[in-house]
């Protein structure tokens, strides 16, 4: 069960973040997931993240729907606030928790089936609305917990354990986020930490919906020959073109720009992200070219990981709202309330 | 034409009926009688009964004018304005023996719709407009305000009010002011030259009131704006999208300020303290009122059924994980699309039971936009005093149309009910926080609000969890929690609003009612009294039931039931839930998709009688 607690073994002394915890603080209770299973990587690189920039747990709302992917916002950061709410609906309740309180970090954890079936209505429209949030999707083109049956998001040819392959057409969680609207599109693969961190550490300082979707293999049920979401199908297909750094806003910028197309953008919170090894032609804030840039490596089946697209200059949920800085929630009562002599007044207008 | 002078004088106890296509700009008109009655200090209502369309097809509006106060829906007409020709017809079949019918007499009648028993008086109002206006749109417009001044003739309205409403009404567009006057006036004096004004059947002013003229759906928006909702979440839907409508103007007037040194442009930078998402769908909107209700915001959400048969998988996780969510459902009739535009009481035992597995909910019941008012505000207190969702259950007859109430108030003192809340301080003093450990004697269990001390931290989940809040699938853990859940909604009983219960001397009948079936029921109680028929009053207001409900049912010799639906939903959920025999109650039911009226309720209670009766 989720809440089997992890056995506390002695080390070495941990490192501190500058609130001075350890990685040990981020971590949550143990996995029951599959060995080998792409999520858990994920979850490392979560706990990582949120370590890395010190964010205090208790500032961490993480909310998620239901499937496997869906489990694990109960393996990070034990101090945060979780939500494991229903299938394909984390994005409405992620939605109205952020529009509640704008000073919590949002995190939701879904999956393919969460997000690209049942749930992408919600998805399209959290994407549309800009919330602030992290949202990750851990795509490995199966429903694992009813036990291996495809996804949407399962490419033409994919062969399931057992049955026919797929023969109708994939579902591309960047492709829909384009078309959407959205502000931030990251692609990353479970088994690429190094990859993976930099880009949540990015999508922690977005102003709006990160969408990252990171492929994970299901060692259990789409591991196989045949399947597009195995580890060896993305160790070898995989074009890890856009790399990026992100340097937080409290670190001092002299971080060596070279390599082809270099190109930085300021985050809304003062962070830099750093595009290096850029390829030729490739602008990350230009939404037409870098749909035909993946198209084109889709062609040859290719996936292409990194940062994809980004734009920083678009409102988010709450600057279209105009809400309080310090949230709905603190709000005082005595400043919701008319009051008497308001609705006296307001009585004439029923005459 | 002239009238004969009618034997008897009726002075406001009448009930006209007026007959238009929809999409004319009827509806301004109707109104502009209705307020003008309203300020006259007489008690009226106004239905209107319109179809599911924005033009052309027929739609009609009633107003019953009544001193005493018996304002429900009324069967016989005295007047009938007939301005659709596609429903002449049945609208002259439907006056009263005696009564009028007024008709555009621009074009002949045929004669076979003359009715020997029923005076007809011809305003020729499309010629009349087409003589005095030359703007094609004002010529068929300007055709509703000149009936309207020929009614206020033969009513005998105060003119001088109802030029005194045209003028506030168009207090901004001089033109539209002038052209509405000058269209009164032709209507009225052709009327007052024509007819012997006015009619037997008038109005007389009556000393004035404190009372109000609104809708439930505004007095509804009114309640969360003052219970301090600050999240809403909704999708479009009739007839509840009036709620949100109105919520919205009202934030925009009292929720919004300018944040002091700081501009947007040349504007100053505004702040608004309130959010209202446009939803996906209701699923959605639910799903963020349960995000808002987490995080400590008092959310709502408005809708009819179909929203909440969409939400009904969110209803479950609320009610399970105990989050408190307020859903205002202004019922329409059903099934599916059912007719969106007609009045029903069909969602009670579906907001009663929301949901999957063992569920059970709060519900409010107001009969009218006053308790709307009032009972809003109680939703957000039960609400969180809870930590579920509460359902407030209007219906489109409540909702949408316009109703004389007592002007509304607000005490100053009032503290909300923000339920059992935990602060860092609170954490602090404590050795452990579990979220469904320590429940109170109601059953209820401390909460915290994301963003407390990591102490405070753990883990919603809708799936099987014990006190601890951990995942569970251990039976007795389970049960633990389902259980403390049913006593908590209990223990709501003595929170809700209580029935409110009128006796009658020796009375051995019992009518038990609920919503907006209210004022036919206490109309048809006076005239079952005047029949030797005595009978007690008991409207339901809340669920769950306080044991009077049961009390009164077993104390009467015939209990009646009367609701609108056709499978007697609240007579079932009495039984179900106070344990009374079902066949202890009788149902009284209209469920055809208009509001209630007294003859239904009497004729109803009369046949059942002599039914038991003629088997005794």
């Amino acid at each position: 069960m989720p809440s089997i607690v992890k056995p506390l073994i002695p080390l070495a002394p941990l490192a501190k973040n500058e609130l001075g915890l350890t990685i040990r603080d981020y971590e949550g209770a143990m996995s029951t997931l599959c060995a080998g299973c792409g999520h858990d990587s994920i979850t490392a690189a979560i706990t990582h993240t949120f370590w890395e920039l010190s964010t205090p747990p208790h500032t961490i709302a993480k909310l998620s729907g239901i499937g496997c992917s869906s489990k694990t916002p109960t393996y990070f950061v034990r101090g945060a606030h979780g939500f494991n709410s229903a299938h394909g609906r984390m994005a409405t309740i992620a939605t109205g928790a952020a529009a509640a309180n704008r000073e919590l970090t949002y995190i939701g954890i879904s999956g393919d089936g969460d997000s690209l079936s049942i749930g992408i209505g919600h998805l399209a429209h959290a994407i549309r609305r800009n919330v602030k949030m992290v949202y990750v999707i851990e795509n490995n083109g199966v429903y694992g917990l009813t036990k291996g049956q495809l996804s949407a998001s399962a490419d033409i040819g994919t062969r399931p354990k057992k049955g026919e392959a797929n023969v109708v057409a994939p579902i591309d969680p960047i492709m829909l986020g384009l078309a959407m609207g959205a502000t931030f599109l990251a692609r990353s693969f479970s088994g690429d930490k190094e990859q993976l961190i930099p880009i949540l550490k990015a999508a922690v300082a977005h102003n709006g919906l990160a969408l990252i979707d990171v492929i994970s293999p299901c060692v259990t049920f789409n591991d196989h020959e045949g399947s597009t979401k195995s580890y060896r199908f993305m160790r070898e297909h995989e074009v890890k073109e856009v790399v990026t750094d992100y340097v937080p806003v409290r670190e001092e910028i002299e971080v060596s720009l070279a390599g082809r197309g270099t190109r930085s953008v300021t985050m809304h919170d003062g962070s830099v992200l750093t595009f290096r090894t850029v390829p030729e032609g490739y602008d990350p804030t230009n939404r037409l070219k870098v749909e035909e840039y993946i198209r084109e490596h889709q062609r040859h089946g290719e996936i292409v990981t990194g940062l994809l697209y980004l734009d920083e200059s678009a409102h988010s949920m709450h600057e279209i709202n105009h809400t309080p800085r310090d949230g709905l929630n603190k709000v005082p009562f005595s400043v919701l309330c008319p009051g008497s002599a308001a609705l006296e007044d307001l009585m004439t207008d029923f005459r | 034409m002239t009238i004969d002078a009618a034997p008897t004088v009726r002075v406001n106890d009448f009930a006209i009926k007026l007959a238009n296509v929809n999409g004319t700009g009827s509806a301004s008109a109707n109104s502009l009688l209705m307020q003008a009655i309203f300020r006259m200090g007489i008690p009226v209502s106004g239905k209107n009964l319109f179809p599911s369309n924005i033009q052309g097809l027929p739609t009609w509006y009633e107003i019953r004018v009544n001193k005493s106060g018996y304002t429900a829906r009324a069967l016989e007409y005295d007047l009938m304005v007939a301005m659709n020709a596609q429903t002449y017809a049945e609208d002259i079949a439907a006056v009263s023996s005696g009564g009028y019918v007024l008709f555009d007499s621009s074009w002949p009648l045929d004669d076979d719709l003359v009715r020997e028993d029923v005076k007809f008086l011809g305003v020729p109002l499309a010629r009349l407009c087409l003589d005095n206006f030359t703007r094609p749109r004002e010529r068929i417009l300007m055709k509703n305000i000149a009936y309207a001044g020929a009614i206020v003739a033969l009513l005998g309205i105060d003119a001088e009010l109802v030029r005194a409403l045209l003028a506030e009404t168009f207090a901004r567009n001089e033109a539209l002011r002038d052209s509405n006057q000058k269209a009164l006036s032709l209507g009225y004096d052709f009327a007052l030259e024509t007819f012997d004004c006015p009619l037997p059947f008038r109005v007389e002013a009556m000393a004035a009131t404190d009372s109000i003229l609104i809708d439930g759906n505004t007095a509804t928006a009114l309640g969360a704006l003052y219970a301090g909702a600050t999240v809403a979440g909704w999708y479009p839907i009739t007839p509840a999208t009036a709620v949100m409508d109105n919520f919205t103007k009202l934030c925009a007037t009292y929720r919004r300020e300018a944040v002091p040194g700081e501009h947007d442009g040349d504007a100053p930078t505004v702040k608004n303290n309130y959010i209202i998402l446009q939803a996906e769908d209701e699923i959605a909107a639910i799903g963020m009122v349960l995000g808002g209700g987490w995080s400590g915001a008092r959310s709502f959400t408005s809708t009819s059924g179909p929203g909440i048969s969409l939400m009904n998988e969110l209803l479950g996780l609320a009610y399970y994980t105990e989050i408190p969510a307020v859903i205002v459902d202004v019922q329409r009739t059903g099934p599916s699309t059912g007719m969106p535009t007609r009045t029903q009481q069909a969602d009670i035992l579906l907001c009663a039971y929301a949901s999957h597995g063992d569920t059970k909910h709060i519900l409010i019941f107001p009969a009218n936009p006053a308790e709307c008012f009032e009972f809003a505000v109680a939703a957000f207190d039960l609400a969180e005093h809870f930590q579920t969702p509460v359902f407030v259950l209007l219906d489109l007859d409540i909702g949408m149309n316009d109703w004389v109430v007592p002007k509304l108030t607000w005490d100053d003192s009032f503290v909300p009910d923000r339920g059992r809340v935990l602060t860092d301080e609170d954490l602090a003093g404590m050795k452990e926080f579990f979220r469904y450990a320590n429940a109170d004697a109601e059953h209820v269990a401390a909460r915290t609000l994301p963003g407390s001390d990591s102490k405070g931290a753990y883990f919603i989940r809708g799936s099987g969890h014990d006190r601890f809040g951990r995942y569970t699938e251990n039976p007795a853990e389970y049960q633990e929690i389902v259980d403390r859940l049913k006593l908590k909604h209990a223990s709501a009983a003595a929170h809700v609003p209580a029935p409110v219960v009128l006796r009658r001397p020796g009375a051995t009948l019992g009518i038990i009612t609920v919503g907006g079936c209210d004022l036919a029921v206490r109309e048809a109680i006076d005239l079952l009294a005047d029949r030797d028929l005595p009978a007690d009053f008991l409207r339901v207001r809340g669920f769950p039931f306080v044991t009077d409900v049961r009390a009164f049912v077993e104390s009467h010799e015939h209990c009646f039931v009367v609701e609108q639906n056709r499978d007697g939903q609240l007579r079932s959920l009495i039984a179900i839930e106070t344990g009374v025999p079902i066949e202890s109650m009788h149902s009284i039911l209209a469920y055809g998709g208009f509001p209630l009226s007294a003859a239904q309720v009497v004729d109803g209670v009369v046949a059942h009688l002599d039914l038991a009766n003629r088997k005794d």
